[in-house]
């Protein structure tokens, strides 16, 4: 009975996850989001639908009491997220806000499956985050003094990644976050969006030959800082945002050639000079020669990428967990091994689907400022998607960073929900000026 | 027309999405593309620990032969126990190998491919719903059942190995390896066979074995001359006493024999080992390693199954005697009959040398073929001239020389047969070796057999592959 009912859901879930994305798509027939309305409605029963029956696989094989209290505790968060948008934000963009939803729900799937005790941890961080960031929107577009503050910006994010350097150095180079009450802080997740308003903030005044030399020396000095610290996957991440900003700020397509020259540059003298980043380019083209150490991550990702096939094999039925930091870094593996890759391949375009909105917005912003912002924040969330998946199938080497919103990990999901707020802030600033 | 201005406005944010777009569509273009066609492979890993996982949702695959007898396949008991059967018991012990208490031969190769089902979705669906188990796929091997069976039979109670292969394609017709064992007794006697190290009842002679290859060597060394002296090759005569002497270190001829005046032809036909002493002396021992090399001495094989790198030892401190030893194949070089047959089919396919293999194509169980395997070239490691001009001096060992037991047939056949010494041996004994193909012309198969402690290749060794070409060709 057990296995036949994880069976039947199985084929439901991808189906309703199907439908779901395929609506996401969809809406962008309408030019109104009046009209989609409609659509929005139909996105959230899906939604609720998909992780009604998730959950009742996972009740039915666990047979815990606990769970059912957890999902009833989900729900609501869930509901409360859409109401109160609905509510505080009328004109918010709900296709966001659904998005969010959606891979909130697939992370508290996924995170309950492989372990209940961090899955609770992550949804205090959930709620925690909700009422940090739910005015975030108001607060953004009201006030206009945010593009006042670039040097702050600049100053506080150096601050922020020097001292985690410094920390690191002193334990060897393992600690790139603070522990602060049991929940672990990593400050380069939030100095990403400041960085992001810093960059903003200098372009938007100027795009003359000596402005830019300037931001580039400080957008510089952040990354070389992450390199030291061995954080590649945001090092990346920066230097990506930073490339696209600066070509979209200045107009000029030999920034845009030139920043990716100087990145492919950069990433030629990073592997000649750090052994770590050579024992990642190692273990992505031949993981199976360094099996035993630097490939083993990659390897168990592809066994079970490999091993879910296309439907998955079904919640409780795969091994997600003989995957190293499986919650974390390779969520989107245990995802596909036991949901499959016509799922996987729905989640991310859902994160295209939020890439594309973003960008979208950024479009129809005026303001400069505003407009660089959203951009900035688009690539940020885009590029570390790119990064995380394209890493665990080893498309690209792995830079261990986190699936935005699904993965286990307190900042990155407190990070994620101020960029989506922030977002939705400048969307309806740009509504409100008609 | 404002609209036209706004958009161009905004060109760069249009363009830097697109990328982005690009980016995403080629990751998932690479995801689909490695479930699909990749992750078979990277599952067959031996550090793959999920193999249980599948196996509760699907019964293993059938492996058959090319002509389609099943050669392993998994019964369902009464009880609903599973158990893997194999027909055909030793015949296909080393090729087909075994998969409880570990993986072996193709069992292991294709350990995933079996546990993975291609079948229709929708039946997929049904049967997990009935909580049913899917059915796996088949791995059509390369395997001649008719081969198989007279390869098996001819190496009688004797230890040695057969090969015979496609030398156009790779394909391996038959694998025979004695000692072997039942693969369906493994549980049962695993204590006595694993016991029996001595005998080494698991090891693949084929790929793994070891062998001085005695006369068999004279191909490359025949190789290396030609290479050195294109034009004169075969206009050089030595006289040949039966034995051959410098500076105190000797070898002989085949139990003293003395050929007289020969040529390269006569001399590769009769065996003369006192000629291709003469003739290895004069060699370059640089160049000469460099035509070892290509032709993958000393290197991993990069076979898809357990094997061991053939092992030669010359360098520039090599001593004239131990060059002499080296080539006539005796003295320390010891190689693998795999490779000597992948060498022979390379004379047959022009120099270029095919990878051996045992998997044609994985199909499911209703026989829908998923996924055909195709020929690997490793490289032309010889030019087309050196390998007719091998196949001449091949030819005349059939016609004249030690091989005339294969000249009886409505088939031209080409090879050398070998009878290599080895250590500890008792007065007069060898292993009986011979490596061909047949038909000169069109060349269709390639045998190397390899009996131990038989005797003179000629006598033991050839008439095993002239039953082989035999039952293949006619």
């Amino acid at each position: 009975m057990i296995g036949f009912i994880s069976q039947v859901s199985k084929y439901i879930i991808v189906l309703l996850m199907a439908i779901y994305t395929f609506q996401c798509f969809y809406v962008f027939r309408h030019a109104s989001e009046e009209k989609r309305k409609g659509t929005y409605i139909l996105q959230n029963i899906f939604m609720f639908l998909l992780l009604f029956l998730a959950f009742a696989v996972i009740c039915v094989h666990t047979q815990e009491r606990e769970i059912l209290i957890f999902f009833g505790a989900q729900q609501i968060i869930l509901l409360a997220i859409l109401v109160l948008y609905r509510i505080i934000y009328p004109l918010a963009n709900r296709l966001i806000v659904n998005n969010m939803c959606m891979l909130l729900s697939i992370s508290f799937i996924m995170l309950t499956r492989l372990s209940f005790e961090r899955s609770v941890k992550q949804f205090k961080i959930v709620i925690l985050s909700v009422m940090l960031t739910i005015f975030i929107p108001f607060f953004i577009s009201r006030w206009k003094w945010f593009k006042k503050l670039t040097w702050v910006y600049g100053g506080l994010g150096i601050a922020a990644l020097g001292v985690v350097m410094f920390l690191g150095s002193i334990t060897n180079g393992s600690k790139l976050s603070y522990t602060i009450a049991g929940y672990t802080f990593q400050p380069s997740e939030f100095v990403k969006i400041i960085f992001v308003f810093f960059v903003a903030g200098m372009l938007s005044k100027s795009t003359e030959l000596l402005q830019v030399l300037l931001v580039s020396i400080v957008a510089s000095i952040h990354i070389i800082i992450l390199v030291l610290s061995k954080d590649l996957g945001s090092a990346l991440i920066f230097s990506v945002t930073y490339i696209m900003m600066l070509y979209v700020a200045s107009r000029n397509f030999f920034y845009l050639l030139g920043g990716l020259a100087a990145g492919v540059g950069a990433s030629v003298l990073g592997y000649s000079l750090f052994a770590h980043v050579r024992t990642r380019i190692i273990a992505w083209k031949d993981p199976f020669s360094v099996i035993e150490n630097q490939g083993y991550q990659i390897t168990q990702s592809l066994f079970a990428i490999g091993t879910g096939g296309w439907f998955g094999m079904g919640l409780y039925e795969g091994a997600p967990n003989k995957i190293p930091v499986v919650e974390a870094d390779f969520i989107f593996s245990a995802i596909s091994e036991e949901l499959g890759c016509f799922f996987s391949l729905c989640l991310i375009l859902i994160c295209i689907s939020c890439f594309v909105m973003f960008m979208n917005i950024a479009m129809q912003i005026r303001n400069r400022f505003y407009q660089l912002v959203a951009l900035g924040l688009g690539i940020v969330y885009g590029f570390q998607v790119f990064l995380t998946i394209g890493g665990v199938i080893k498309f690209i080497p792995l830079t261990g960073v986190t699936l935005p919103l699904v993965s286990y990990g307190g900042t990155s999901v407190l990070t994620t929900f101020i960029m989506f707020a922030i977002i939705q802030g400048l969307y309806i600033m740009r509504k409100n000026e008609g | 027309m404002k609209r036209k201005k706004k958009k161009q406005k905004n060109i760069e944010i249009v363009l830097v999405t697109y990328l982005f777009v690009f980016l995403f569509i080629s990751m998932m273009g690479y995801f689909v593309y490695f479930v699909y066609a990749k992750s078979g492979e990277v599952m067959n890993s031996p550090y793959n620990t999920r193999q249980e996982l599948l196996a509760n949702k699907v019964v293993r695959g059938k492996i058959l032969s090319k002509d389609g007898h099943i050669l392993a396949e998994t019964i369902i008991e009464a009880d609903g126990k599973e158990v893997r059967r194999y027909p055909y018991a030793q015949l296909f012990a080393h090729a087909v190998g075994y998969s409880v208490k570990g993986k072996m031969g193709l069992e292991g190769n294709a350990n995933f491919t079996l546990l993975t089902s291609n079948t229709f979705v929708g039946e997929q669906v049904k049967n997990s719903m009935n909580e049913k188990k899917n059915i796996g796929d088949n791995v059509v091997s390369t395997l001649d059942m008719e081969l198989q069976q007279i390869a098996y039979d001819s190496l009688g109670i004797y230890q040695g190995a057969i090969i015979a292969m496609e030398p156009k394609t790779g394909k391996i017709l038959a694998m025979v390896s004695k000692p072997d064992f039942d693969p369906n007794q493994i549980d049962s006697q695993w204590e006595e066979l694993t016991k029996s190290s001595e005998d080494g009842v698991f090891v693949n002679r084929c790929t793994q074995g070891l062998y001085p290859p005695g006369s068999t060597f004279k191909m490359i060394t025949a190789l290396e001359y030609i290479r050195e002296n294109p034009s004169s090759y075969l206009n050089e005569h030595y006289l040949c006493t039966g034995q051959f002497i410098q500076g105190g270190n000797g070898i002989r001829c085949y139990r003293g024999q003395a050929h007289g005046d020969v040529d390269l032809t006569k001399a590769f036909a009769k065996s003369c080992n006192s000629s291709f002493a003469h003739m290895g002396l004069s060699l370059d021992r640089v160049s000469f390693l460099g035509t070892l090399e290509t032709l993958f001495f000393n290197q991993d094989l990069g076979l898809p199954f357990a094997s061991n790198p053939s092992q030669i030892s010359l360098n520039n401190e090599t001593t004239d005697a131990q060059l002499i030893q080296a080539s006539i194949g005796q003295g320390t070089t010891l190689m693998t009959p795999i490779h000597m047959a992948m060498i022979t089919s390379a004379v047959a396919n022009e120099g270029k040398m095919m990878k051996p293999y045992l998997m044609d194509h994985v199909q499911t169980y209703k026989g829908s073929v998923i996924k055909t395997y195709s020929p690997e070239s490793m490289g032309q490691v010889m030019d087309k001239e050196e390998a007719e001009a091998l196949k001449k001096l091949m030819a005349e060992v059939v016609e004249t020389g030690t091989g005339t037991k294969l000249k009886d047939a409505l088939y031209t056949s080409v090879g050398k047969t070998g009878s290599a010494e080895y250590s500890n041996k008792e007065k007069g004994e060898s292993h009986a070796w011979f490596t061909g193909f047949a038909p000169a012309q069109d060349p269709q198969i390639a045998v190397t057999v390899i009996i131990e402690k038989a005797g003179s290749g000629g006598d033991y060794a050839v008439p095993v592959a002239k039953r082989l070409f035999d039952a293949y060709l006619n």
